[in-house]
């Protein structure tokens, strides 16, 4: 639940950042040379207004593209986890000769040319055509689908740019409005546009409920559910009609360039939060929500913006916002996790040093108070590629935790806790040894460095089934080191060489 | 033609040269986007430059060329790092990452250019669609001659591009094909890379006064694949793309001002046009490109499986004469033992009359000479292979027909002598059938 409540808590404090972001760009733009050139900044009485839906008028806005933003973030899940967002992108794009011919067609035929289920069907017919032609050249020529969707997206936009060239001049084409398609404008919806758009949204939204667990399936494992003898051409066609459809409503809102945003931002945003599909669908519907909403009452109240590069700046926003703080998945967390490992792991490094030093000299038994348990730092840093500095760090972090006890100046000692932890780590790094040599046959020289990666992460549970495995050796307390440890063999050797060089 | 009488050398002329030298510099690098399954790299690049030419737009309040191009340059180095970032992150794919970055990016552009619109010469539309039409109009004086800015600004990315490609020619080649042989061999494909995008967000800011920064993409992808159809050589493919592109920018500005007079309309935009005409071009490279033309492979495919059937219809008629020599099979016998179709069967026994393989008397065939040595031959080949799997390959005898019978269209008689030597000297195949020989013995 906890992302959740932080998304909450994210919208609410949302427009204060805004406000914030608003009246820094002013900042920033008053202090180049044109002075004027600022966002007038809303009277409070707007803010409440917009945001207390008090017009009719945007009520019916923020209605119809927190709908889009819904089906847009469920559907975009899937369409993201099927690697299909850019098909999106040239889908969008593709859109616009079809509502320029719609417009003109419907003209022509003497029908309101402007009404937006003709231009929507136009629309569909020729983003259909476009993925239709993606496909083909994919399939049918040995250019890729990078290079297919790249023709396509800018070929139809041009010729959508093309035609919209002609309906400018065209007697009854006041055709400005259909140069909203492409960057989007709330302010031109209507109540039953919002309805169409709620509608398909609510559609799209069911269809992708009750196909939820093939959806998954196709996304995440395409081979085992063609094995399992679901339809899977007919489920990819079926992903890609609810895209084509989610596109179609956003285009009069979001607009075609940026129509992709919404089907793939609240996802992936979404994707920082949590490991489970229903879970990132759940939160990518409630970041599209909240995009769309806060979005288009952004736009309400800056209403020379438009719309739809609003709603993309908001989602933006969250972006970011899910890919620092996001708690399974985000970059702080990552970092704290790393840091926490890193410091486990040297600790863990410290007290088996101590330990090994100690028992090399057998003097594991004697008492703690006993000038001989002291160990010179020196000889610590012999034993790891450890710097000085660090080596201090990492002693002063120890003695915190109360693991060890600095005595003189370069000499400590284990207190009580630090011998038993120390005896516990060496334990689990010689089980893990023996477990090696016995069962995966590895050379008793070589152990020492594999132990030494993994005795970090050893789970109780693995150590007790290493017990129950390795039972024949002794297993009560502390085991023999299976190899000779390092600065042991060095003191004998130079031992050795003393002697050498004496006789 | 209509719509051609108030053609005007000088302008017309420009607009021409302006969208030569766009549609050029964009095919230079972008075959090389093509090659590396980068186009859409680019395609985000030249959506996310626009924040860098409205930042550049709103501190230098001017439309003067340096800071544009250090805006979009560092927008450019951005989204390619950004789209990394992401990627590595959120674990997701290229595509997934691309789409945040350039619509974010393109959003918060289009947001700052709506602020600045007002006071510097620029609008959204411009951005995205361009104005070629009005580039002869913003001239400046080069060495006595008024030349359109744009048109300088343009020569000056081509000649750049040019000597990019010509100089590191090699390293491009070699870290699109192969980027691990690329940094073994001791140059970092990682800065190569980077290089790219560079230029093309310059290529991107240069063309948006032209054709906009989406058509450009245009521009950028369209010829080169166009190209790519055409050849398997890298240079070849550059040379053409350029020529393509050439093509479309011509073609593209002549039917800006003619195909809408046809219907009583004005002229239309030339870059959408430019746009639409690559993209004809493609279209016409892709179905017809000699050698991975859409048609032509289909028609290769077609012919082959002409060929195949004409082959299983002689063998067919050599093996019935065995059996039965007084048999003269009828096209219906042949197609219900082959499972043929009708109109392919009976082409194919018109095809082997007329070249003398089979003799028709009133609908019932036989083999001639000629045939009879050709099917001796193929069914030499079918039993040598079935002989060859039995013995070399352990298939059993139930199993060999099927490979056999695709094996013995690929068959020459080299390859048959050398089967006859690696099988035991026999002359009954698995079956126990006779093996023909090489050349009629009676």
């Amino acid at each position: 639940m906890r992302p959740f409540v932080l998304v909450l808590l994210f919208a609410m404090f949302w427009p204060e950042c805004m406000i914030f972001a608003a009246s820094d760009h002013s900042e920033v733009q008053s202090q180049s040379s044109i002075t004027d050139r600022r966002i007038d900044i809303p009277e409070w009485n707007d803010w409440k207004r917009v945001f207390l839906l008090e017009d009719y008028n945007t009520r019916i806005v923020v209605f119809g593209t927190t709908l889009l933003g819904m089906a847009a973030g469920m559907i975009g899940s899937f369409a993201l986890l099927r690697k299909r967002a850019l098909m999106g992108d040239a889908l969008s794009h593709a859109t616009l000769p079809g509502i320029a011919i719609a417009f003109i067609i419907a003209t022509g035929l003497g029908l309101d040319g402007k009404a937006l289920p003709v231009l929507l069907v136009g629309a569909a017919v020729s983003g259909l055509l476009g993925v239709a032609t993606i496909l083909l050249i994919r399939n049918m020529t040995r250019l890729k689908e990078d290079a297919a969707l790249g023709i396509v997206l800018s070929v139809f936009f041009g010729a959508g740019i093309a035609l919209l060239g002609i309906v400018q001049q065209m007697k009854t084409g006041h055709a400005a409005g259909l140069e909203s398609f492409i960057y989007g404008k709330t302010a031109s919806m209507v109540a039953s546009d919002a309805w169409l758009i709620g509608c398909a949204g609510l559609s799209c939204m069911l269809i992708s409920i009750l196909l939820n667990k093939e959806l998954t399936l196709l996304c995440f494992d395409e081979g085992f559910s063609v094995s399992r003898g679901f339809p899977v051409v007919l489920l990819d066609m079926t992903l890609m009609g609810l895209v084509v459809v989610v596109t179609i409503i956003g285009l009069q809102a979001v607009g075609l360039i940026l129509m992709i945003s919404l089907l793939v931002i609240p996802p992936l945003a979404a994707r920082f939060w949590t490991e489970k599909i229903v879970n990132m669908t759940m939160v990518a519907i409630i970041l599209g929500a909240l995009s769309g909403m806060i979005g288009s009452a952004m736009s309400a109240i800056f209403p020379n913006l438009p719309s739809g590069a609003m709603i993309v700046l908001v989602a933006t926003a969250m972006f970011l916002f899910s890919m620092i703080f996001g708690i399974p998945r985000g970059i702080l967390i990552r970092k704290l996790r790393r840091y926490e490992l890193n410091r486990k792991v040297n600790r863990q490094h410290l007290l088996r040093g101590l330990y090994e030093f100690l028992e090399a000299r057998g003097r594991l038994k004697e008492k703690q108070s006993s000038e001989s348990t002291f160990v010179p730092l020196s000889k610590l840093l012999q034993m790891r590629s450890w710097s000085p500095a660090k080596l201090k760090k990492i002693v002063k972090r120890a003695q915190q935790e109360q693991l060890v006890v600095t005595l003189q100046e370069d000499q400590i000692r284990l207190t009580k806790a630090g011998l038993l932890e120390a005896t516990r780590i060496v334990r689990e790094h010689r089980l893990w040894e023996l477990y090696l040599i016995t069962y995966a046959d590895v050379a008793p020289s070589k152990v020492d460095q594999d132990a030494d990666a993994i005795e970090h992460v050893l789970e109780p549970e693995v150590i007790a089934e290493l017990e129950s495995l390795l039972v024949q050796q002794s297993t009560e307390g502390v085991l023999q080191s299976p190899h000779t440890i390092e600065i042991h063999q060095e003191e004998i050797k130079a031992r050795h060489s003393s002697r050498r060089r004496s006789t | 033609m209509s719509g051609l009488e108030q053609w005007n050398w000088y302008l017309d002329g420009w607009i021409i040269v302006a969208g030569i030298l766009c549609a050029i510099s964009s095919a230079l690098l972008g075959n090389f986007l093509v090659l590396r399954k980068m186009s859409m790299l680019g395609d985000a690049i030249t959506h996310a430059i626009l924040p860098g030419l409205a930042a550049a737009f709103m501190i230098s309040d001017s439309r003067s060329s340096l800071p544009m191009f250090l805006g979009a340059v560092i927008a450019g180095i951005l989204t390619a790092l950004f789209t990394e970032w992401i990627r590595g992150f959120g674990k997701v794919d290229e595509g997934a990452a691309m789409g945040v970055v350039f619509t974010s990016l393109f959003a918060l552009g289009l947001v700052m250019i709506v602020q600045a619109a007002d006071h510097v010469d620029l609008d959204p539309g411009c951005v995205l669609y361009g104005a070629i039409e009005l580039t002869p109009l913003d001239t400046i004086l080069i060495a006595g001659w008024e030349i359109p800015r744009v048109v300088v600004v343009l020569s000056i990315v081509l000649l750049i591009n040019l000597s990019f490609v010509i100089f590191f020619l090699k390293e491009l080649k070699l870290s699109s094909f192969d980027p691990a042989l690329a940094t073994t061999t001791g140059f970092n494909a990682t800065i190569i890379h980077y290089a790219l995008m560079t230029l093309v967000a310059i290529t991107a800011v240069a063309s948006f006064e032209t054709v906009g920064n989406i058509l450009v993409v245009a521009m950028f992808i369209v010829p080169p694949a166009a190209a790519y159809m055409l050849t398997d050589r890298l240079g070849t493919m550059i040379v053409i793309s350029a020529i393509l592109g050439t093509v479309a920018a011509v073609t593209g500005h002549i039917s800006a001002i003619t195909i809408p007079h046809w219907f009583g309309y004005g002229s239309t935009s030339t870059a959408g046009m430019m746009a639409v005409a690559a993209g004809l071009l493609f279209l016409v490279a892709a179905l017809f490109a000699p050698r991975h033309g859409i048609v032509v492979v289909f028609i290769r495919r077609l012919i082959l499986t002409w060929k195949i059937l004409a082959e299983d219809i002689i063998a067919l008629m050599y093996r019935i004469e065995e059996r039965n020599p007084q048999l003269k099979p009828d096209a219906t016998y042949l197609r219900e033992i082959l499972f043929s179709h009708s109109v392919p069967t009976s082409l194919t026994l018109r095809y082997l009359t007329k070249h003398g393989q089979l003799s028709d008397a009133n609908g019932n065939y036989e083999l001639t000479e000629t045939g009879r040595d050709h099917a001796r031959q193929l069914v030499r080949s079918h039993r040598l292979w079935e002989h060859y799997l039995v013995e070399h390959a352990g298939m059993s005898a139930e199993n060999i027909h099927k490979q056999a019978e695709k094996l013995e269209h690929f068959t020459d008689r080299q390859l048959r002598e050398k089967l006859n030597e690696d099988t035991l000297a026999t002359d009954q195949d698995p079956h126990g059938r006779p093996i023909p020989p090489e050349e009629k013995t009676n």
